[in-house]
């Protein structure tokens, strides 16, 4: 309602304007009137709270007169006057009598409110209908804005300054009231006349704030505030009706638990971060270059060379990224090395380099500030203290909403429950200890076999690879030309197979055994990974060594061509070339680019791949052939899969570890991945729902969404680490690429600094970076970290300390309690007793009388 | 000096009017698509009150007068004074499955019967949306599991609790011992049944909690 005034769509315009003439009217109109008001205002505040009540029914009252007066005009306006002044001798008195308590009253507003709940609540409810009977929505909105006017009329002169004080404390204290209105545990009701009444409050009394000169930029800054509130409202409203896939994504939740969900909502967060990676280099890269740069074909480096041109445009060779998608803005080598481009000056070189290195930074940024804030939002929850409360009040998983889940999810309940009791009650039941440590150790063997195996082959293949290519590949078949593709790819795709048959020998809990294959899978993506960086090194190095000798021939071939020229006439400017015919040496940059392009093509051809055949077409069959078919083939062997949530994440973590590393040298790998994403979201989506069945032990998520984060981040630094290591120790190739020419690429930040910069900037910088102030600086960063860490250890330790202490307490209490209870059992055993005693007593004494009495009878 | 602010006003006027007309813009488009009618200061005031932005206020209206078509009216702009039964509720497919449903709504309704206006409507989903703290969370949760509304999770509210969730598959010895490991653990005063606060240190520690004690609307 802050706003209400301009925000209101009902609100016609012409109704706005004749409420401004309206205005106008009545400014000039009562002087005396503002006056009297301000008197009013002044005891209200005095009064503080206590009138609250009062205030605001006097304050209906007055609006509603208001409303009236602005209908019949200003004839009537005078009776409104005395009928206000009678209500103010009636305010002034109350003010008089709660003038005593004033000070407590105002302090403790808040912590009053709460407390008088139950009656006050009935007044507001009382009040509420009221004001919803009296006055439709959007005659409220015209007081507000009249409200703002009165604003003018408060006049902070009258008010002592303790008393703004006061009330400036009031206000803030409605507006922190009106923040944390969502996080109350109130009912609906309650918050919403809260709101309302508090807004009211600050909307009246804000304006009466500040003095003097102070006055107007207070009232400047309360208005800016308000506006920022809006303008953040409306962002974060824009924010959420970006997010895409939310209602895909609540159906797999509601089909499969919050596990598979998980996967997808990593998805998700992938596809934005991909989404910004892609803005930057499209924005500040390729587009520049595309727009501003030398079309194609006016230089060697942005044409096909003479001896490709006639395959250039087969789709075999487009397929693989040669020919024409090879001389483009797609790969490092078409960028030109001139200093800027078009009439914008725009600095290509340093832009290329500075997208290069800031996508990285962005990368760290994002997953680190997202671990921090998951690290902050999961509870402690190592400590085992609570094991049997914690799955009553926490394992059911409240987004389920399929029949089929919820049964699955109450078996696992009831069978996770069975369990902890029989741990319980055989808290150490090792039947055959020797037997599972031995499995286990068998199983991690032939893990690491695997390993080993796996690493192995992708050596063997890649440098038969390296063979072929001297050869030439067009001797070649297509298998033995994509070879290291598929073999990794196929890799990828079955030695997890093989690591989850080799994980049941070890017999862990379902949780304990995903992380273990996660680990695995890890570290299998990785040995490839780095295998596979390895041979790409040597074949660098091969490139570089090619291109000496090009470099040489090339010097050759142009002193040749001078001599020829001088010649034949030494007046005529040299013969032009095409720029086809220049020769030219091997760019190794575009080389690195387009391996990781095929690596990301045949990687996202695979996973699609095995995605049909393996849940699909399995599906299908399954479905299908079960009407003929000897045994139940849904329930029995094949039966339909499970949506495998660790080998998807894995595999997107890691083609994401691709991009980093290869972006540098292929600004359109962020593209592609883009594209990637989407289509894969839509078709694993769909997949999941028609061919995948829920897990028999649906089991959360729980902490997993760092577990992810974290391996992303391992991988993040282990991909920039070779990109960085090329970009700092290779020198780039001469012909080719925006930092052509340079001994290093990073030379292109000294060149900005000494031609752009002044040179007192340059002699700053060179002071700032020499080893005396680095060094310093480094290790007061390693001791500030160092003072971190020491002082969260020993918070930790106080936690514990702590959490120890409430475990004695505890138990005292609890044995006091006993002793109490027994103490008063046995009070209890003896009152009994005595009472007991007294009876017998009683009754001896009453038998000795009958007995006396008897023994008078007798 | 004063022509100056003349100006300035009615500068500040036009680029009034101007975001009025997109403001009438998009609310004339807005409910076109929708087909619901509210005032901004419902909306205003719902965005307080909850953690909900503008679109999901809409997305749980369009719900809420699904539930019941004929109760509740399209236009919402006068805030009708309506209310949906607990039966109709429960028939959610959100809350179709949960164990826990009729104590959902009966913990989130005035009359604790469990008939929701709308503003109760989106409180209950408000809260367990993702946005909603631990605390507040955990608040709502101790209202749910607390069947019999005594503010405190005595044995019979667990041993419900425990039926509910396993559909009284486990025998009677076994909730007997469930229940009293539970309040063996938790329960810190030794009164032999969870208060608020019990209930409040064991849950701040559950790492499942969050993510568990969510409904995605």
């Amino acid at each position: 309602m802050s706003t209400a005034g301009e925000q209101d769509a009902d609100l016609s315009l012409q109704e706005e304007h004749e409420s401004k003439t309206h205005r106008t009217k009545r400014r000039d109109g009562d002087r005396q009137k503002k006056k009297r008001r301000n008197e009013r205002r002044k005891g209200g505040t005095r009064a503080g709270e206590g009138e609250e009540d009062l205030q605001a029914v006097s304050e209906k009252r007055e609006r509603s007169k208001r409303k009236r007066a602005k209908s019949k005009q200003e004839t009537s306006r005078r009776e409104n006057n005395e009928e206000e002044e009678a209500q103010l001798t009636g305010v002034r008195e109350v003010d008089e009598n709660v003038d005593k308590g004033k000070k407590k009253q105002g302090s403790t507003k808040k912590g009053e409110k709460k407390e008088d709940g139950g009656k006050q609540l009935v007044k507001e409810k009382a009040r509420d209908i009221k004001k919803k009977n009296s006055e439709p929505e959007t005659s409220e909105e015209d007081d507000d804005e009249e409200e703002d006017n009165d604003k003018d009329v408060v006049r902070p002169e009258c008010l002592s300054p303790e008393e703004l004080e006061k009330l400036k404390e009031a206000v803030d204290e409605r507006k922190k009231l009106i923040q944390s209105l969502r996080g109350k545990p109130w009912p609906m009701k309650k918050k919403l006349v809260t709101l309302r009444e508090s807004q009211e409050f600050v909307e009246k009394y804000e304006g009466a704030l500040g003095k003097g000169k102070g006055r107007k930029l207070y009232a400047y800054k309360v208005l800016m505030t308000k506006k920022w509130m809006k303008f953040q409202r409306d962002f974060e409203n824009f924010k959420t009706a970006c997010i895409p896939w939310e209602m895909k994504i609540k159906e797999i939740e509601s089909h499969f638990g919050s596990s598979v969900a998980s996967y997808f909502i990593f998805l998700r967060w992938m596809y934005g971060i991909n989404m910004i990676l892609f803005g930057l280099t499209f924005g500040l890269v390729m587009v520049p270059e595309a727009l501003m740069g030398r079309p194609y074909g006016s230089m060697p480096r942005k044409t096909v060379p003479r001896a490709e041109e006639a395959s250039a445009m087969d789709f075999a060779v487009l397929w693989d990224f040669g020919g024409y998608a090879q001389y483009s803005v797609l790969f490092y080598g078409y960028y030109n090395n001139q200093r800027t481009v078009g009439w914008l000056k725009f600095r290509m070189p340093l832009s290329y380099f500075l997208v290069g290195v800031g996508t990285v930074a962005y990368s760290y940024m994002v997953v680190i500030r997202t671990m921090a804030r998951n690290a902050n939002e999961s509870g402690v929850g190592d400590d085992n203290s609570f094991n049997f409360s914690w799955k009553m009040f926490t394992s059911w998983d409240y987004l389920i909403g399929n029949a089929e889940t919820a049964d699955n999810k109450f078996a696992s309940i009831t069978t996770s429950f069975k369990e902890a009791i029989l741990e319980e009650q055989e808290s150490h039941k090792d039947d055959n200890i020797h037997l599972t440590r031995f499995l286990r150790v068998l199983a991690n063997f032939l893990v690491l076999c695997c390993l080993a195996g796996s690493g192995y082959l992708i050596y063997f293949v890649v440098r038969r690879s390296q063979k072929f290519a001297l050869d030439g590949l067009e001797n070649h078949t297509w298998w033995e030309r994509n070879e290291v593709n598929m073999v990794m790819s196929l890799l990828g795709m079955f030695c997890p197979m093989l690591f989850d048959v080799i994980s049941t020998l070890e017999n862990y809990h379902p949780r304990v055994a995903l992380q273990w294959q996660l680990g695995r899978i890890f570290a299998l993506f990785l040995g490839n990974l780095y295998t596979f960086i390895i041979a790409l090194m040597d074949e660098i190095n091969l490139k570089r060594k090619e291109e000496k000798v090009v470099k040489f021939n090339i010097t050759m071939w142009e002193a040749s061509l001078y001599n020829g020229t001088v010649l034949e006439n030494s007046t005529a400017p040299p013969v032009t070339i095409h720029p086809a015919d220049v020769p030219r040496g091997p760019c190794w940059e575009t080389m690195v680019g387009q391996e990781f392009v095929r690596l990301i093509i045949s990687d996202t051809m695979t996973t699609y791949i095995t995605l049909l055949i393996g849940d699909f077409l399995r599906a299908v069959l399954v479905r299908f052939l079960n009407y003929c078919w000897c045994w139940d083939l849904e329930a029995g062997f094949p039966s339909y899969s499970e949506f495998d949530v660790s080998g998807n994440v894995l595999g997107l973590i890691f083609n994401q570890g691709m991009i980093w590393m290869g972006s540098f040298y292929a600004p359109c790998l962020p593209a592609l991945n883009v594209i990637r994403l989407h289509v894969s979201m839509y078709l694993q989506c769909w997949a999941v729902m028609c061919c995948n069945v829920p897990q028999e032990r649906v089991f959360k998520a729980s902490g997993s969404n760092n577990f992810y984060m974290a391996m992303l981040l391992v991988i993040l630094f282990l991909s920039t680490l070779p990109a960085i290591y090329t970009i700092v120790s290779i020198p780039p190739s001469f012909d080719c690429g925006p930092f052509s020419g340079k001994n290093r690429m990073f030379d292109v930040i000294h060149e900005t600094l000494e031609s752009d910069f002044p040179p007192w900037f340059s002699k700053v910088f060179s002071y700032a970076s020499n080893p005396g102030l680095v060094l310093p600086f480094i290790l007061l960063m390693v001791l500030a970290i160092y003072y971190l860490q020491s002082t969260s250890k020993s918070y930790r330790e106080a936690n514990v300390e702590l959490k120890k202490k409430l475990q004695m307490q505890n138990e005292e209490n609890k044995r006091k309690n006993k002793r109490a209870a027994l103490k008063a059992q046995m009070d209890l055993e003896e009152a009994r007793k005595t009472a007991q005693e007294q009876q017998r007593n009683n009754n001896a004494s009453v038998q000795d009388q009958e007995g006396e009495s008897f023994d008078f009878k007798y | 000096m004063i022509l100056h602010r003349c100006v300035i006003v009615s500068i500040l006027c036009k680029f009034r009017l101007h975001l009025k007309g997109f403001v009438i813009m998009f609310s004339a488009i807005k409910p076109s698509i929708q087909s619901i009618c509210f005032s901004h200061a419902v909306f205003l005031s719902l965005q307080d009150c909850t953690f909900f932005t503008r679109k999901e206020i809409l997305r749980l209206h369009g719900r809420y007068h699904e539930l019941a078509p004929h109760l509740v009216p399209m236009d919402y702009t006068n805030e009708p004074d309506c209310k949906i039964p607990l039966a109709l509720i429960v028939n959610m497919p959100e809350l179709k499955e949960n164990p826990f449903r009729n104590r959902i709504v009966e913990s989130f309704s005035e009359d604790g019967m469990g008939n929701l206006s709308f503003n109760e409507f989106v409180d209950m989903f408000s809260v367990l949306s993702e946005m909603a703290p631990r605390e507040l969370k955990a608040i709502y949760a101790f209202k749910i599991y607390d069947f019999n509304v005594d503010n405190y999770l005595c044995k019979e509210d667990l041993e419900k609790t425990l039926n509910k969730l396993t559909k009284e598959e486990l025998t009677p010895e076994e909730v007997e011992l469930v229940c009293e490991k539970t309040i063996e653990e938790a329960d810190l005063d030794g009164d032999h049944k969870l208060s608020f606060a019990d209930f409040e240190n064991m849950i701040s520690r559950a790492p499942d909690f969050l993510s568990t004690f969510h409904i995605r609307i």
